[in-house]
């Protein structure tokens, strides 16, 4: 299964970004083989809809989980209309994270838990 | 004094006694018998009637069109999506299109690029405008529904009431945003409102360089004179910036202000030297032309 996790950084050892629509990056990890592969998200510096745009990324690359720290509204409708499976509120090491997913000890999360706009500097 | 003038009081940020200084001089002209009308602009917190007290005969509803997706039209090309530069209808899957109404700026694109027609033009309610009368002053607000972020669009409608003949006076949201552009886009002159503070003139910088870019003139009005420094006033000076206004630090206009009350009785002197002010640089508008 192909999972996405937002993180700071290029590797497994970076630390997951606690913003979803504004993460620096997205790795996409195959679980069963832990092969993965990085992609830098544009919606960065977009000036709204960041949250819908990083969905729609994840989702083209066919992740079927997202593991960040927070999802706004409208990222959580979108991935959630993509069915795809959202836990947040995670922290630390994103291979961490992984590890705890392949185990089944995270649970999802079914409201977005943060307000539009989280993220950005105004 | 026929023709049509309008000017716009700014500022960079709240709490500078912008509206204070709208709503004043809008009063003084009116009783000045001039014919003259107030628009509030400040949509997302229009609080000139609280001073100005009109008696409100027209509303009217502001819509916007946003797009309302056919599903069975729908083949799924993710088209719409790719277009919009807001991100505010998304193709999922399948036939499956997302919007998100309050992201949508109503460019009309992605009903542009949709091979099958699966997309219509839905009106969605953003806020209402609000027309009166305050004694022979005419009155305008715009009201922003709460949560709505479509600022520049009400905006935009609130203007489409400025009359000819008047002197419009425009009371600007505070900052430096798009919606400040979209209130002060196409007036004919802006007095600027600052407090005479290390922080007002930061404030009034960012304003003044907007200003400029739109290539409008404008004058600086300062309020609460005699707090803070000198430095406003030197700024100007060296930048050639006139100064329309000093309105005295009076603890009575805080006290007006947060009783809803106009300040024209006591500092009838300041105001009616603003409306000179204004007189003047309208008249030498005309004489140009
Ligand atoms: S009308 Fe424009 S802004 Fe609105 S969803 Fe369509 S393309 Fe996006
Ligand atoms: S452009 Fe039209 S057909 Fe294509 S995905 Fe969007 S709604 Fe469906």
């Amino acid at each position: 299964m192909k999972i996405a996790v937002t993180s700071t950084g290029k590797t497994l050892d970076s630390q997951i970004d606690p913003r979803f629509g504004r993460a620096a990056f997205f790795i996409i990890i195959d679980t069963e083989t832990m092969d993965y592969s990085v992609i830098e998200n544009e919606s960065v510096v977009a000036g709204s809809g960041a949250g819908v745009s990083s969905a729609k990324t994840v989702i083209d690359a066919g992740a079927k989980a997202v593991l960040t720290g927070n999802f706004g509204p409208n990222a959580h409708r979108t991935l959630q209309a993509a069915t795809i499976q959202l836990y947040s509120q995670l922290s630390g090491k994103v291979s961490d994270a992984v590890e705890l997913f392949k185990n089944g000890k995270l649970n999802t999360s079914d409201e977005p838990n943060v307000n539009s706009h989280f993220g950005m500097d105004s | 004094m026929s023709q049509s003038y309008v000017i716009a009081i700014a500022s960079g940020k709240g709490g500078t006694g912008k509206t204070t200084i709208a709503v004043n001089l809008a009063a003084y002209c009116a009783r000045s018998n001039s014919k003259v009308q107030y628009l509030d602009c400040d949509v997302e917190e229009p609080n000139g009637h609280i001073f100005l007290k009109p008696k409100i005969n027209i509303k009217k509803d502001v819509t916007v069109q946003i797009p309302q997706v056919d599903s069975e039209k729908c083949i799924g090309c993710g088209k719409c999506g790719k277009i919009c530069r807001f991100s505010a209808i998304v193709h999922i899957k399948d036939n499956k299109v997302l919007t998100f109404e309050q992201l949508c700026h109503s460019c009309g694109g992605c009903i542009r690029v949709c091979p099958t027609d699966a997309i219509r033009p839905k009106k969605l309610k953003i806020g209402d405008i609000e027309i009166g009368q305050s004694d022979n002053l005419d009155f305008v607000q715009g009201k922003l529904n709460i949560g709505n972020i479509r600022t520049p669009s009400l905006i935009k409608e609130v203007k489409t009431q400025i009359k000819k003949d008047y002197l419009s006076i425009i009371d600007v949201p505070p900052g430096t945003s798009c919606s400040v552009v979209e209130a002060v886009k196409g007036t004919d002159f802006v007095i600027l409102v600052t407090e005479p503070t290390p922080f007002g003139l930061n404030d009034l910088k960012l304003a003044v360089g907007l200003v400029k870019k739109m290539k409008l003139p404008f004058a600086v009005a300062i309020n609460r004179d005699g707090i803070g420094n000198d430095q406003v006033e030197k700024y100007c000076r060296t930048e050639n910036i006139d100064i329309a206004l000093k309105l005295p630090d009076d603890r009575a206009i805080a006290r007006a202000y947060s009783t809803g009350q106009l300040i024209l009785d006591q500092h009838e002197k300041s105001f009616s030297n603003l409306f000179k002010f204004v007189k003047n640089i309208r008249s030498k508008r005309y004489a140009k032309r």
